[in-house]
């Protein structure tokens, strides 16, 4: 591990003095804050800049082993700058939401981050994929620093029911209980993709395990785990979803549980077939005389090689999962009231498309427009792995 | 053709398996509810004698496989048992909403299967053109859109705007076929554009892989035109995948209704499904659920078999 420290980098490279001072500056900042007004919330505020100061440490203890270049240094400044403007400028609200900027700010460094790694690759790209990678940022940007965007609170009644647009500060209205409009919308993105991306993985776990092993036992366990896998499929999935949501009820856990589940077999099927194809392989062969056992060779030997599709299958599967949940929702059977999500409120304020009204199309709309994103830099990213040309 | 029959004859074996298994854990349901559906119909005041009597009645203290195969003769024989919500025959309330939802689904494969067909051909015919693109773009984007979201921009432009079409198309034994047709013309509409794209993609990249085999090949230096090329040769060679994706996407208009259904509120099998849902009312659910699942199942069944009866290459398999 670092065994250097951050003074003793090489001369060629830029001194890491630029993120201590702003590392000190915020420090000296919340210091004159909290001294200024100190109360409850700013517990939490304090926790968020706790934590903003370790992460920096941790990057740059990590940084201290990789190359170092301007954008590294930027990538490590942004979020503490970041922080720190936000919480100068807006202070009164910065109480409430410190850890959605904090995780607001990671994202924007992340993609920074992946931008500056794959800008070659990136920079191909055809201009679909990067209408479905700018998309895709913005709906986790927004997702994940939902409380830093929305203006109100995200179930507060805060003016009359169906608001036109642009009235006393309701930039898009409010909906059929007095509640703006944008503020569920942006609380929605959280909700909804939150879900759908938590049941993806759960689906990617299950199938994922499931058609490895499969795959890499065969024989009995390969019998048992295909021929259930075919039952459950042979029910057409929206319908076996409402009948458990039945009997189990729905609150998130069991969504989630339930989707994953069903959603699972999808995976079952790919992960197996691509499995399929490796366990014959040599090296797995050798892995397996050296007396490594199954979930070595599962973990170490398959997943690597089986990467690209998979990867490619999470994207799919995730609009599927979200288009299931944004369509039980929007059936009233999804996520419950009131929580803010975007199938209910198609729902909800459903009366007023017969007025010519396009309110109830904008959260249609935005799960629309997620899915499209992810779809174009899927199709981008098939392309890329599998050298496939547009001759199929 | 004994082998053919031979493999249709397990196919249908097969899925008459899967039919008894999915039956099976339909009515496991009811195994997993909480109390039972004694105390379910009577309410919680009733006293513990009458639910141990009314339990009794229904058979309730009774062994489970004799209720599953109680439960499941009298599917066969059209007798549901009664919803839990309004105490009617079941058989009574899905008779006409499965007629429904079966026309919109009919009105709806009417509409897409030749539509998906020819515009396809045609994207293989002008293949990498301007045409070929911007079709490729729409049906990427109309995969993605949820069902709902199609719905309403379609009530919006072709109801609210124009005033062409009704917005809810509420339908009654009474009217003639042609006025039941144009009320479920926005419904059909939309279930039309979403399964369009997957036939449509499919009968362009059957009809593409053929393209470069050598009679191919050979017909277009005979002179033939690229049009006649792929109706009298490609075609009939494509057929078996296409017959395929078309079959999957009737079976998925089935099941796909549930949410076209309840935005349009038509009185279908679908909606009835939803209000059961929400009122948790198990006997309707499971009556519904089996009834989708079993023309789910048929569907694909139909699907596999008339893929080995048109794929030679199936036909004599080695």
């Amino acid at each position: 591990m670092v065994t250097t420290t951050v003074d003793s980098a090489s001369p060629n490279q830029p001194s890491p003095w630029a993120s201590r001072i702003a590392v000190t500056t915020v420090y000296f900042f919340v210091l004159v804050l909290f001294l200024k007004n100190f109360n409850a919330d700013t517990w939490s505020a304090l926790l968020g800049f706790v934590a903003i100061h370790v992460y920096s440490l941790v990057v740059l203890r990590f940084w201290n082993n990789m190359e170092r270049t301007t954008a590294g240094n930027t990538v490590i400044i942004t979020p503490t700058l970041g922080y720190l403007l936000i919480a100068g400028l807006f202070w009164d609200g910065f109480s409430v939401w410190p850890w959605s900027t904090f995780l607001g700010l990671v994202v924007i460094q992340i993609s920074a981050f992946a931008a500056v790694t794959y800008w070659r690759g990136l920079s191909k790209a055809p201009p679909t994929a990067w209408f479905g990678l700018v998309v895709i940022l913005l709906y986790v940007l927004i997702a994940v620093s939902a409380p830093v965007i929305a203006p109100f609170g995200e179930s507060e009644i805060v003016g009359y029911e169906y608001e036109p647009w642009g009235k006393e500060g309701f930039l898009l209205g409010t909906d059929n209980l007095g509640r703006d409009m944008l503020t569920r919308l942006v609380y929605g993105a959280r909700n909804t993709i939150g879900i759908a991306f938590a049941t993806t993985c759960l689906a990617f776990f299950i199938g994922g395990v499931g058609g490895f092993l499969a795959a890499a036992s065969g024989g009995f366990v390969d019998q048992l785990l295909g021929r259930l896998v075919d039952v459950m499929m042979a029910i057409p999935s929206l319908i076996f979803i409402l009948m458990i949501l039945t009997i189990t009820g729905t609150s998130i856990p069991m969504l989630i549980v339930v989707i994953g589940v069903l959603d699972s077999t999808r995976v079952f099927r790919l992960a197996r077939a691509v499995a399929m194809n490796i366990v014959v392989m040599d090296y797995v062969e050798v892995a397996r005389l050296r007396g490594e056992g199954m979930w070595w060779v599962m973990r170490r030997e398959v997943l690597p090689n089986a990467m690209a599709p998979l990867v490619a299958e999470f994207g799919l599967r995730f609009c599927f999962v979200f288009l299931t949940l944004s369509a039980l929702s929007f059936l009233g059977l999804g996520i419950q009231p009131p929580l803010a999500d975007w199938g209910s409120m198609v729902r909800e304020n459903a009366t007023l498309i017969t007025f010519g009204d396009i309110t109830p199309l904008l959260p249609a709309a935005a799960i629309a427009l997620l899915t499209v994103g992810v779809n174009f830099v899927v199709d981008w990213f098939l392309q890329i792995t599998s050298g496939l040309r547009d001759d199929t | 053709m004994g082998k053919l029959m031979a493999m249709i004859v397990r196919r249908l074996a097969l899925g008459l398996l899967t039919m008894v298994i999915v039956s099976f854990i339909i009515f496991l349901g009811v195994l997993f509810l909480p109390g039972d559906l004694a105390e379910a119909i009577l309410g919680q005041s009733a006293t513990p004698e009458t639910v141990a009597a009314f339990r009794k009645e229904l058979g309730l203290d009774l062994p489970w496989y004799v209720r599953y195969f109680d439960w499941l003769f009298g599917m066969m024989q059209g007798d549901m048992g009664v919803s839990l919500a309004n105490k009617r025959e079941i058989s009574e309330l899905i008779g006409v909403r499965l007629k429904n939802t079966l026309f919109l689904a009919a009105l709806a494969s009417i509409i897409s299967v030749p539509l998906a067909i020819i515009l396809g051909i045609l994207a293989a015919l002008y293949r990498n053109s301007f045409y070929d693109r911007a079709v490729n773009v729409l049906t990427l984007s109309s995969i993605s859109f949820p069902e709902f979201f199609v719905a309403y921009i379609l009530i919006l432009f072709l109801s609210v705007n124009a005033g062409w079409f009704p917005s809810i198309s509420n339908i009654s034994p009474g009217l003639s076929i042609w006025e039941q047709a144009y009320r479920c013309a926005l419904p059909a509409l939309v279930l039309t554009l979403v399964v369009i794209a997957h036939m449509m993609r499919m009968t362009r990249a059957a009809i593409i892989n053929l393209l470069a085999s050598p009679y191919i090949e050979m017909a277009a230096l005979k002179g033939m035109s690229r049009g006649r090329i792929i109706v009298k040769h490609a075609l009939p060679n494509a057929l078996a995948p296409i017959i395929n994706v078309i079959v999957i996407n009737l079976a998925y208009l089935v099941v796909g209704v549930v949410v076209v259904e309840v935005v349009f509120v038509y009185p279908g099998l679908g909606q009835l499904l939803v209000d059961s849902v929400s009122k948790r009312d198990i006997p309707v659910v499971q009556a519904s659920a089996l009834l989708f699942a079993g023309t789910y199942i048929l569907l694909n069944l139909t699907a596999d078999v008339l893929s080995i009866a048109t794929n030679p290459r199936l036909m004599h398999p080695r």
